[in-house]
């Protein structure tokens, strides 16, 4: 417990006011000294870096504008369409309020793949950040379970079919599922009583794990301090005082050039609100302007874009491709047995363990193997900061190749989702089981890639030019 | 942490209390769980549906409700009908063996999948992931299905092709034939759906 200070009498009533909630409230302003004023933040951030920030003022603006839809909308099967048409129409300002949150939810993605980005290009997930990592990694979980529930909230042909298709996903997990596929509807079908219990979800229980988790991802972010573009460690190097010489206080430093990012940011947002709000059927689907019919799946349906690269996945996997991923699993065993570095014991259980796969992978329907792809795909991304086995962390210090290699990574990924919009073709279902393979694949084989080619030496401090 | 020495005896009593107090937590969420589940009324609902299928022509199809889910009515013309058999070497399980107690009920263990050969009683609830397919009667070639299309079904969403009985092409998401529900004809025209004589 800090000591009680006391003023020489006649101080400025500012500085006294000050000193009594100090006094009375001290672990304010330690935390605006440990996150803010005192938190030294490396000096050569660059524009990667804004979306953080970005983040956080999105997850802002989904719960303002959340608290305010949630007056007006009605969670019932039989109103809900009308009411956010009411919303829409006869609320004063109600279509701004409902953009701003349908906009936000892509808004959001858009910002939080580019920071996931960011953490793969300087290697952030690496040593001693990988709960940071995690805890990201969690808070991408929850936005995806956020996301699909508000989805279902307007009741259109989308929302509906939607959460068919996704619920129904895990009625394939075996034994369990279909009674799993029930306890998730709370009905027979996707019902009223499935859009109550996800609006609940939807409205109070994931955004509060979700605020929990952005604390905790901060908090750790603090303790061990950020990474920058050299992926440097500025602690190593401290002045007299014991401050990172290559670090800045985050305020006013970082406060202001943030404020500049969050301009930029607004000014696009306010752009696609005001003039493309629907974004082209991208952030809003046409077929969701049709209310839910139960007996009628819209011709063409697709998840809302961010989705999609897990959708593709989930696509690829047809019988014939598990021929393919069988082959995988037995490569990696053999390959595990042949170059791996441990007892002959534990090699017995790699390959005891690889038959066991196997046998499941022709017993269970490919149905469910493609669940687990794709759901899969979204896991791995936890494993990162053991998968990565290069000496260096930045992209800048890496061999030139692996920049292809993270380029393949990102088209990769933009075809994934591109091919999760259009309607299912042979020649896209065999794009997506190669775009599959290679995405497991860089995550996979990244303890053999990631250590190969000619590292540049990494400098003692960040590069940095004063402007 | 203090230095006096750890009383061993106390330790293993809140050891011990903790534990119960775990298991009472266990208890308590029983009742939420439980929340989750279909409520009696969600339960209740899933009375049998009569319907009129004299106005029905051959081709046509009719969709009815029954228990939130589509149930189709297809009246196959011959053509139709004489193309089935043709299929079944494309088809992943053209006698209906898999799953025979939950997908197809006895009477429709055949080539048509049906009471009377050219009238189809289906779920329109692909097994996949529970879209709705759309109708595909038009054989030839079409965009998503194959040139030598001979008519049936198309799944919208992940792109599993049925035949006109709902019978799923091989190699596809979807694991199972459409499921025939339990049915009966209470006269020539009049089709009762959600109940069969065994019942």
């Amino acid at each position: 417990m800090a000591d009680f200070k006391e003023l020489p009498a006649g101080a400025p009533v500012a500085q006294q006011v000050t000193n009594w909630f100090e006094n009375r409230f001290p672990t304010a302003f330690d935390a605006y000294r440990v996150h803010m004023s005192e938190y030294y933040a490396p000096k050569n951030f660059n524009f990667w870096y804004i979306f953080g920030s970005l983040a956080l003022l999105v997850l802002v603006i989904q719960i303002v504008t959340g608290i305010f839809l949630v007056m007006h909308y009605k969670p019932d099967a039989a109103l809900a369409f009308a009411s956010v048409e009411y919303i829409m129409r006869d609320v004063p300002w109600g279509w701004l309020v409902r953009y701003m949150h349908s906009t936000g939810a892509s808004a959001f993605f858009v910002v939080v793949y580019l920071h996931m980005f960011r953490g793969l290009l300087y290697g952030s997930y690496r040593k001693p950040r990988e709960l940071v990592w995690i805890f990201g990694c969690a808070i991408f979980l929850c936005l995806m379970g956020e996301a699909f529930m508000g989805y279902l909230l307007p009741w259109g042909q989308m929302s509906y079919w939607g959460a068919q298709v996704i619920v129904n996903l895990f009625a394939a997990i075996p034994f369990v599922g279909p009674d799993l596929a029930l306890l998730i509807r709370g009905d027979y079908v996707v019902s009223d009583a499935t859009l109550n219990r996800f609006f609940s979800f939807h409205v109070i229980a994931v955004p509060l794990v979700l605020l929990g988790l952005v604390v905790a991802h901060l908090l750790a972010l603090h303790d061990v301090g950020s990474n920058n573009p050299d992926g440097v460690e500025i602690k190593a190097k401290k002045d007299a005082n014991g401050k990172p010489l290559d670090g800045i206080p985050f305020h006013p430093y970082y406060t202001v050039h943030d404020i500049f990012g969050v301009g930029v940011f607004l000014f696009v947002f306010s752009l696609i609100i005001f003039f493309a709000p629907e974004f082209g059927g991208y952030f809003l689907e046409y077929n969701n302007f049709i209310p839910a019919d139960p007996l009628k799946t819209p011709l063409h349906i697709a998840p809302v874009w961010y989705f999609t690269p897990y959708y593709s996945m989930l696509r690829a996997i047809t019988s014939e491709m598990m021929y393919a991923l069988i082959a995988c699993v037995l490569a990696g065993a053999v390959l595990g047995v042949l170059k791996a570095k441990v007892g002959a014991l534990i090699k017995g259980a790699i390959l005891v363990g690889a038959l066991v796969i196997v046998a499941l992978m022709l017993a269970i329907d490919a149905k469910f193997w493609g669940v687990v792809v794709m759901g899969g795909a979204v896991v791995i991304l936890f494993f990162l900061p053991w998968l990565d086995f290069s000496p260096v962390k930045s992209i800048r210090y890496r061999p030139s190749w692996h920049k292809y290699v993270y380029g393949i990574f990102v088209i990769n990924f933009l075809i994934l989702g591109y091919l999760g919009v259009q309607p299912p073709s042979p020649i896209g279902e065999r794009v997506s089981q190669v775009g599959t393979l290679f995405y497991f694949g860089f995550f996979l084989l990244m303890p053999w890639w990631s250590r190969l080619g000619e590292f540049k030496p990494v400098p003692d401090r960040v590069t940095f030019a004063a402007h | 942490m203090s230095d006096s020495p750890v009383d061993n005896g106390k330790r293993t009593w809140l050891i011990a209390s903790g534990c119960a107090g775990a298991v009472g937590v266990g208890f308590t969420a029983v009742p939420f769980v439980s929340t989750f589940q279909p409520s009696e009324r969600a339960r209740a609902a899933g009375a049998a549906v009569e319907v009129d299928i004299g106005a029905l022509k051959p081709g046509e199809k009719l969709t009815v409700e029954w228990r939130g889910k589509p149930v189709w009515i297809v009246k196959r013309t011959p053509e139709q009908l004489a193309a089935l058999p043709k299929v079944d070497a494309l088809l992943a399980d053209p006698n209906s063996a898999r799953k025979p107690a939950e997908l197809t009920p006895e009477y429709a263990r055949n080539e048509h999948r049906s009471i009377k050969p050219e009238i189809l009683v289906a779920v329109g609830i692909c097994s996949h992931l529970g879209c709705s397919p759309s109708d595909k009667f038009q054989p030839g070639a079409q965009p998503s299905l194959p040139d030598d299309w001979a008519g049936g079904f198309l799944c919208p969403c992940h792109g599993s092709t049925f035949d006109m009985a709902g019978r799923v092409y091989k190699n596809k998401p979807a694991p199972d034939n459409l499921e025939v529900p339990p049915h009966m004809y209470l006269s020539d025209t009049r089709l009762l759906i959600g109940e069969d004589k065994k019942a």
